[in-house]
Parts: C-alpha cells; sequence; structure tokens
C-alpha cells in the first residue's frame, strides 16, 4: 500500500503538511494525491474508531453467518447488495468455508438485532439459513487496542 | 566506613582514568524530572515482534534453561552465517567463525581485548559510540580519535585517517551507520579505508549494529572487499535490528584464530550468551524480514519529518541516512552543546543528548533520537521549535 495511505490509516487527522515531511514531498503534492484517492473512491471516508464499551451505550452488536444461495448470473452479489443497504449492517463480507455472507449488525436493545434477522435477513429469498452471534467485548478494532497501553519502560537516557 | 584502617586505593589505575559516561551524568538529571519528552533514547521504540517473544515463551515452556556451547547454539551459528552471506556478502564458517555474544558491546570488549597489546594504538572515528576509548584502555590499549567532521556528512576521511597510523597502530574501529550522527559510508568511502588499511598492515573492527537501518543508498561491508575478511572483525547483533536489546544477544564473525582468540575470553568471562535470548535470536532469523521492512519504513518517515522539522526552525541538520539519530548544529546560539540541552529541558521539559556525551568533537551538536512514536515526535518538534524561536529573540 501507499505510504501516503498507510499514514491516513494510521491517522486520518495527520496534516498534509507532518506528511509531506514524514514523505519528503509538498504539501500540495500531498492534498492533490487525498484528492484524487477520494475522487477515485480509493478513501471511502474518514472515521473515528471509538471503544463502544467504555460509552455504556448498551448496543448490542452481532455477528450472522449466513448461508445462501448463489444466483444465476447474480451469484451472491445481488443479495449481498440488498443486504448492505440496511443501516443496522455495519460490514458484509462474502466467506470462504462453511457459510457464505458475514454479517455485521448492531442494534438497540437485542430485540432488534433478533427482529432484523427473522423479519428482515430470513426472509430473502435467497437465503438458506443464519447464525447469530452476539459481541460481548472488543479488544481490538481495526487494529487498535482497545485497552491503553502502558507506559514507556525503557530508561529515559540510553547511549 | 568511620575507625576503617585501609589507606591503600584499591582500584586499579587505568580505571580511574576513565570518566564516567556523559551519557550517565546527563541520565542523572533527566531522571529527576516528570512528564519529559525524551528524545535520548538510544533504543527501539518497538517491542521484540510477538514471534520472537513467543519464540522465546516457548523455549523457556520447554525447559530450555542449560547453558549452551560456548560459542552459542549451533542452529543460530548456521542461521547466522547465511544470513550475514546474503546480507553483507562475506562467508564465514558457522562451525570455527562465528561467536554468539551477550549484545555487541561484548563483542566489543572481546574483539579488542583479543587484539591489544600493552600500549597497542587503536583508532576510531569521533563522535562516536560511548563505550569505544574506554574498552580501549580498559585493555591497555591507547584509544586514538580521528574526527569527522559535519561538512563530510560525518564521514570517516581517508587523509585524516592516515594522519593518525603510527607504527604502533593496530586496528581501525568503524561504527557506520553512525550512533550518534547517522552517517554512513559509500562503496568508494569504503574502499579507500580498506586500501589505507591493507597498505599499513591493520585490521579492522567494524560495529554493524545499525547496518539493517540503512535508509538509503547501497550498504557495503568493508569485510566483502578483497583481502579485507582476514583482516576483519565483524560485529553485529540483534537489539537495533528487530528491538531486541534487552534480550543482549550479539554476534562476532571473524577468520578462525581471531575467532579462537575472542573464543578464549568469552568462554571464561561469560560462558555463553543466555539461551532464551538465542532461542528468540533464533526466531528473528527464521522469521524476521518482514519486521525490518516494517520498522525500516517507520523510521524513515520519521527521520524525514525531524530533519526537516529541526532545518525549518533554524538548527541545521544534514539528513543522516542510516540509525534513529539526528544530531542537528546547535553552535549559533552561544551555548554548549551541554547548556543548550540543560535548557532545553528545563524550559520545554524535551531531552536531547549533548553532542559532547560521544567525545568532545560532539560540541556545537545534539543528538535527538528518533526512535520515539510520532505524536511524541511532534510534540517535541513544537517544543523545540519554541525553544529556538526565545533563543533568536534573546
Amino acid at each position: 500500500m501507499d505510504e501516503l495511505l498507510k499514514l491516513l490509516r494510521k491517522n486520518a487527522l495527520e496534516s498534509p503538511s507532518n506528511i509531506a515531511k514524514m514523505l519528503g514531498l509538498t504539501e500540495k503534492e500531498v492534498k492533490a494525491k487525498i484528492a484524487e484517492y477520494e475522487k477515485k473512491g480509493i478513501i471511502r471516508g474518514y472515521q473515528a474508531i471509538v471503544n463502544k464499551d467504555q460509552l455504556d451505550l448498551n448496543t448490542v452488536r452481532a455477528v450472522i453467518e449466513v448461508k445462501i444461495t448463489p444466483e444465476r448470473e447474480g451469484g451472491f452479489d445481488r443479495i449481498a447488495a440488498r443486504l448492505g443497504k440496511f443501516p443496522e449492517v455495519e460490514s458484509l463480507s462474502l466467506m470462504s468455508g462453511g457459510y457464505d455472507l458475514l454479517v455485521f449488525v448492531t442494534g438497540a436493545h437485542l430485540k432488534d438485532v433478533a427482529l432484523f434477522v427473522s423479519e428482515k435477513l430470513a426472509t430473502i429469498e435467497g437465503v438458506l439459513s443464519t447464525s447469530t452471534h452476539f459481541m460481548l467485548k472488543t479488544y481490538k478494532d481495526q487494529g487498535v487496542l482497545m485497552e491503553t497501553e502502558k507506559e514507556d519502560e525503557r530508561l529515559k537516557v540510553s547511549p | 566506613m568511620k575507625g576503617s584502617k585501609f589507606h591503600r586505593n584499591f582500584i586499579a589505575s587505568h580505571l580511574q582514568g576513565i570518566p564516567k559516561s556523559g551519557i550517565r551524568d546527563f541520565f542523572d538529571i533527566v531522571s529527576t524530572r516528570k512528564d519529559i519528552i525524551s528524545l535520548s533514547i538510544g533504543e527501539p521504540d518497538f517491542v521484540t515482534p510477538w514471534h520472537i517473544r513467543e519464540a522465546s515463551i516457548f523455549a523457556l515452556d520447554r525447559g530450555a534453561t542449560a547453558y549452551t556451547a560456548n560459542l552459542g547454539l549451533l542452529e543460530l551459528r548456521l542461521l547466522l552465517s547465511k544470513y550475514i552471506t546474503k546480507s553483507f556478502h562475506v562467508e564465514y564458517d558457522p562451525t570455527s567463525e562465528v561467536l554468539v555474544t551477550v549484545g555487541v558491546s561484548e563483542a566489543m570488549d572481546l574483539a579488542i581485548r583479543a587484539i591489544t597489546e600493552p600500549g597497542d594504538e587503536i583508532i576510531y572515528h569521533e563522535p562516536c559510540f560511548v563505550s569505544y576509548a574506554p574498552v580501549i584502555i580498559m585493555a591497555h590499549g591507547k584509544p586514538v580519535p580521528v574526527i569527522t567532521k559535519r561538512e563530510d556528512s560525518f564521514k570517516l576521511k581517508p587523509d585524516m585517517l592516515k594522519k593518525k597510523i603510527t607504527n604502533r597502530t593496530k586496528a581501525i574501529i568503524l561504527n557506520f551507520p553512525n550512533n550518534p550522527t547517522g552517517a554512513v559510508l559509500e562503496r568508494k568511502d569504503v574502499e579507500d579505508i580498506a586500501d589505507i588499511v591493507i597498505k599499513n598492515d591493520l585490521l579492522v573492527i567494524t560495529d554493524e549494529i545499525y547496518s539493517e537501518l540503512t535508509y538509503e543508498g547501497e550498504r557495503v561491508c568493508i569485510a566483502s572487499l578483497p583481502g579485507m575478511r582476514e583482516r576483519t572483525i565483524f560485529l553485529n547483533g540483534f537489539s537495533k535490528t528487530w528491538a531486541m536489546t534487552g534480550f543482549r544477544v550479539g554476534f562476532a564473525c571473524a577468520p578462525a584464530p581471531l575467532t579462537d582468540a575472542m573464543m578464549k575470553i568469552h568462554q571464561y568471562i561469560m560462558m555463553c550468551a543466555p539461551i532464551l535470548s538465542q532461542k528468540a535470536a533464533i526466531e528473528a532469523l527464521k522469521n524476521g524480514d518482514s519486521d525490518i521492512i516494517e520498522m525500516c519504513s517507520e523510521y524513515r518517515k520519521r527521520r524525514n519529518f525531524i530533519c526537516s522539522s529541526l532545518n525549518d526552525m533554524g538548527l541545521p541538520c544534514h539528513i543522516p541516512k542510516g540509525a534513529f539519530y539526528a544530531f542537528p548544529y546547535i553552535g549559533d546560539y552561544g551555548m554548549t552543546s551541554k547548556d543548550f540541552s540543560l535548557k532545553l529541558l528545563d524550559k520545554e521539559n524535551v531531552a536531547c543528548v549533548p553532542g559532547t556525551a560521544f567525545g568532545q568533537s560532539g560540541e556545537g551538536f545534539l543528538r535527538c533520537s528518533y526512535a520515539t512514536n510520532m505524536d511524541d515526535i511532534k510534540e517535541a518538534i513544537i517544543r523545540i521549535a519554541r525553544f529556538v524561536k526565545l533563543l533568536k529573540k534573546g
């Protein structure tokens, strides 16, 4: 991956002037490159990584394994596209192995998720079965540990 | 003790002339302060990659708690020999020419003690790592510094080197990429030095601890040049390359008779490097190539950032091509390096090591380590810039 993208993946708030210094580019070049990535749709957005467990939101997150029948001329894509439109769905991937789609869902209550599965997901034509797992605690999300790391234990000065 | 009867000075006289490390001095001052940002740390801020730590834990689990062969585990020596051939283009026989040591610090001591007769002169370039001169003195040799200069990008210049050679000169210590200047040598530079070494029938001890952290240009190990293998002791270790400082594991490679001589000292004073560290080192060599690439890419960004920021604020700084130190010139502000760093610490709570900790020729410079996370580097730069602005006004 391009170094610029790596930096933004780590910290999307990094200023173009700092990025320019790190990569030996001009600020203008950095801004132009970012604009180009946005235009091409390679950069899809910028979000904060939030430790939801710390917020006492009482929301419920679940991972649902979904088996579906692939369609002639559509494969898995049509059903996936339909599923992706639901705002409850946080992420959605096609998987190899024992099931086909892996769906991450968030709801305000357990009931919401249950309803989503039984009313919306399971009733889509082509969905053969679902298996829902509720998430209890998140330790790491998008490469970021949810626990604050301990202080630097190195000596303050060393040769 | 009160009432004590002894008056004799029990301390060996050659030790009394060795000053306490300037780093140690500075450490004592810094450690009294709270909430500082430290750019004074000479070790990676990365933790040893997990797969390497895990290998050591696994070995402990399996009960690997015994001595190893004096030379080190054969598996490790075999891997080392392969790694050195691949990365440094020089071949060493794993059974007789590779010695696993407790860090490069021990390896340096072994190398110097193995070759030094009382009064032998050993040349080293300065500014440099703190231990070279003291180790030479402890071996009853005579340390002879050659100065490297900012206008030469801190490379060792052949004419400067030649001037220091006498009929007592035995060896030259090279350390490129260099701590504290970050300087590296190009092929031509290394060839010129090799030429002088061969003509004067000298030995080279090359401390290559930072060689994997070379950010651009070709890396040339002097032992790989024609006629140099037989007159080079090659030293390297795992500390900087794989962020394994606390494991204390390094290695010395040289033709069998030299390795034998070092081994004599090593077997009586150290026996062997710790087995768990050797196990970790095996894992690093087997599966650690990608770790180096990742660390290098991160250090390169930090280097670019810190050097361009220092230059912007009015602290001229050459671009170090290796290691993880920026070495800006601070001589325009009418202060010694020590005063500058003490004031910076006092006013802005940023710790940088005064250049003089690495020899008198470090006067006028500051060593800023970028083995520190990017957020701290950014904050440190803001603070140093504020400090420099104040100096410009005053």
